[in-house]
């Protein structure tokens, strides 16, 4: 991977982080309502993953959405504001934090409830298929959501009919509050692909690069075969579920564990080792971030309310 | 004209719209292969080939997932539920999804879909296969209910459906595919969210839609013979509710009955009186009347099922109860 490329994903994590740090602390402040799902800690997966896909490959997620939202092209500025509830967010202020899209960036959503969109995910595809292009569409979905029902329907049709569909479980080990070993038939829920017929794979979700490489063969494989394929990375969210967990069901030791195996501090580390990154340029990068998030916050501090005329509009496309 | 069944109206309609455009494909439970449960998509296999035809897996949410994802990649989905009852299986989508994604993501997304379903009961399927649900979809902004009466409308009303930018559902009633009745010749659309003066009268107003025109037609029949002359209002779309016609009609006769199938309990009846309440109150000169399903889960022996469902003299004895 050229050097531009690597440090293009590095800040785009280290970005991901100050919008979510600052994002929490306007939360806090009451300027932003409703739930909010910080990825902090797992920023890894979607930066990876985004970095590995072509721009025609359409990405579609779940709630915990800014990070992708971000890794997809969607400025910090549109980010903040709709967060803010702002017009100038990303959805005009209607959606909030679970719901952010953008047709243009190719990302689709932004899906709250939970498995909902995998079935949508399969349409997309099939809409390629339809097309007869080779446009592969990215899926990612808690290890929640592979419980419910929605996630057996649509990976079925996505190995009966052949759909190109990149699924990604981003296991950060707790569905809300309940450890995948209380939810699920098992605890590797790559395993739940071989009852498809599916092609499947499991990486550390905290190693940007690993996340790029297995990623990157993924999508070839779908684009290819034109076939589905199950992608589980394995990752740690260091903060609580929404703004509002009280975290009783797992221990300090264990975020502790893992927030010494912070993605951002792994990839800094690996960078640095390679050779031709010094440690002066992150922080260059790291000051950027910091001004750009400084900047999205103002944006969207600055930014109107959606007006009166927003609360009937988009109802319908035509009346 | 030609006078054809409500089954061929929807069947044209559908050809005629695949035809048209290429963008438009038909998926469901058998409407492939088998050529759909009510024959409606019979030879369209053969004619469209399994892209455009699709048959799926017994599976609603994959159905009506793919159908909505699909749609938002801008082509134009015909997802078939064998029944509504199906529907609650798959709630999500035709509840939460299709109608929310266009105003959730501020505009961006445009969900051209319409789900065609067969409903309402009468045929001994039993309970969870005989309901008249569709007020509880009529409840939901985002989403366009339709449920025509005649084929002339179905035909009109379904290729508007294929052609709208926003998620319609469809509602075909099950007993009705053999109705027969004229259809123009050539191309022609209905637009949805307008309701009709089907049968003109003086006296009393009946407000209905789907298989309540049926039974109103024929209550009108009777009541003509007793010098009675009802005119029926018939809704054919229950979201955007069109309550001119009903209210420019109740202004005339003073008096109102609203026939549905489903139940009376927060039903389309609740609302239309309630509308007819609301914006012609002084014009009243009896109280609303509401004919409509007895509050129990439709039963399948056939006498208790027929007595639980509204039935033409229960329409006439409340026309004439208003006329009291």
């Amino acid at each position: 991977m050229d050097k531009q490329k690597l440090l293009q994903m590095y800040y785009e994590m280290v970005l991901i982080r100050r919008v979510e740090e600052r994002g929490a602390e306007l939360y806090q402040a009451g300027k932003i309502g409703g739930f909010m799902h910080l990825y902090i800690g797992q920023e890894a997966v979607s930066t990876g993953l985004i970095a590995a896909r072509e721009p025609r490959d359409r990405v579609i997620t779940a709630y915990r959405d800014h990070g992708v939202a971000i890794n997809c092209g969607i400025s910090a500025n549109e980010v903040m504001a709709e967060l803010l509830g702002k017009v100038t967010g990303t959805s005009k202020g209607k959606g909030g934090s679970m719901h952010m899209a953008s047709v243009e960036k190719n990302m689709w959503g932004g899906h709250a409830i939970v498995g909902g969109h995998l079935p949508i995910a399969a349409g997309l595809a099939l809409g390629d298929q339809y097309a007869g292009n080779d446009n592969v569409t990215i899926c990612m979905f808690g290890d929640g959501a592979t419980n419910i029902g929605y996630f057996h329907e649509a990976l079925n049709v996505s190995v009966a009919w052949n759909l190109r569909v990149l699924w990604v479980c981003e296991n950060n080990q707790y569905g809300m509050g309940t450890a995948v070993k209380r939810a699920s038939a098992v605890d590797e829920i790559r395993q739940k692909a071989e009852g498809y017929g599916m092609k499947n794979a499991r990486v550390d979700g905290m190693d940007v690069l690993a996340v790029y490489q297995a990623a990157k063969d993924a999508i070839d494989y779908v684009r290819r075969e034109s076939k589905p394929f199950l992608l589980e990375a394995v990752t740690y969210r260091f903060r609580g579920h929404s703004m509002g967990d009280p975290e009783r069901y797992r221990s300090q030791e264990e975020v502790k564990k893992w927030q010494d195996n912070d993605p951002i501090g792994i990839f800094r580390a690996a960078l640095l080792k390679q050779g031709d990154v010094t440690a002066a340029e992150l922080d260059e990068l790291e000051r950027r971030a910091e001004e750009e998030t400084q900047k999205a916050v103002e944006f969207a501090e600055a930014s109107p309310e959606p007006g009166m005329e927003e609360l009937f509009a988009d109802v319908y496309a035509e009346n | 004209m030609a006078r054809i069944t409500m089954r061929e109206a929807i069947s044209q309609a559908l050809w005629e719209e695949m035809e048209r455009d290429p963008k438009v494909f038909i998926l469901g439970e058998e409407v492939g292969v088998w050529g759909g449960t009510y024959a409606v998509t019979k030879g369209f296999y053969d004619h469209f080939g399994p892209e455009r035809v699709k048959d799926t897996p017994i599976a609603e949410n994959a159905i009506l997932g793919a159908a909505i994802g699909a749609a938002l990649t801008g082509l134009r989905p015909v997802a078939e539920l064998m029944t509504i009852n199906f529907a609650f299986s798959a709630m999500d989508y035709v509840v939460n999804q299709a109608p929310k994604l266009r105003y959730m993501f501020g505009g961006q997304f445009t969900v051209p879909l319409v789900i065609r379903a067969v409903g309402g009961g009468g045929r001994q399927l039993g309970a969870t296969h005989s309901q008249t649900p569709d007020a509880v979809f009529a409840h939901f902004p985002g989403l366009k209910v339709v449920s025509p009466g005649t084929p002339e409308d179905a035909k009109g009303l379904l290729k508007s459906a294929i052609r709208s930018d926003d998620p319609v559902l469809f509602l075909e009633h099950a007993t009705m595919y053999q109705v027969r009745g004229e259809v123009p010749e050539g191309e022609y659309l209905i637009p949805i969210g307008k309701s009709k003066v089907q049968r003109p009268g003086r006296d009393v107003t009946i407000v209905t839609y789907a298989k309540g025109l049926e039974l109103s037609l024929k209550a009108a029949d009777e009541l003509a013979k007793a010098g009675i002359e009802v005119e029926i209002v018939d809704l054919r779309t229950l979201r955007p509710l069109d309550m001119e016609p009903v209210l420019e009609s109740f202004k005339k006769t003073n008096r109102a009955v609203i026939v549905e199938e489903g139940w009376k309990s927060y039903g389309v009846g609740a609302e239309v009186s309630t509308r007819i309440y609301e914006e012609a109150f002084d014009y009243a000169d009896a109280p609303i009347l509401r004919v409509a399903q007895k509050e129990v889960p439709l039963p399948y022996n056939r006498t208790l099922e027929q007595a639980a469902l509204p039935q033409v003299p229960d329409i006439v004895a409340a026309v004439k109860e208003v006329l009291k």
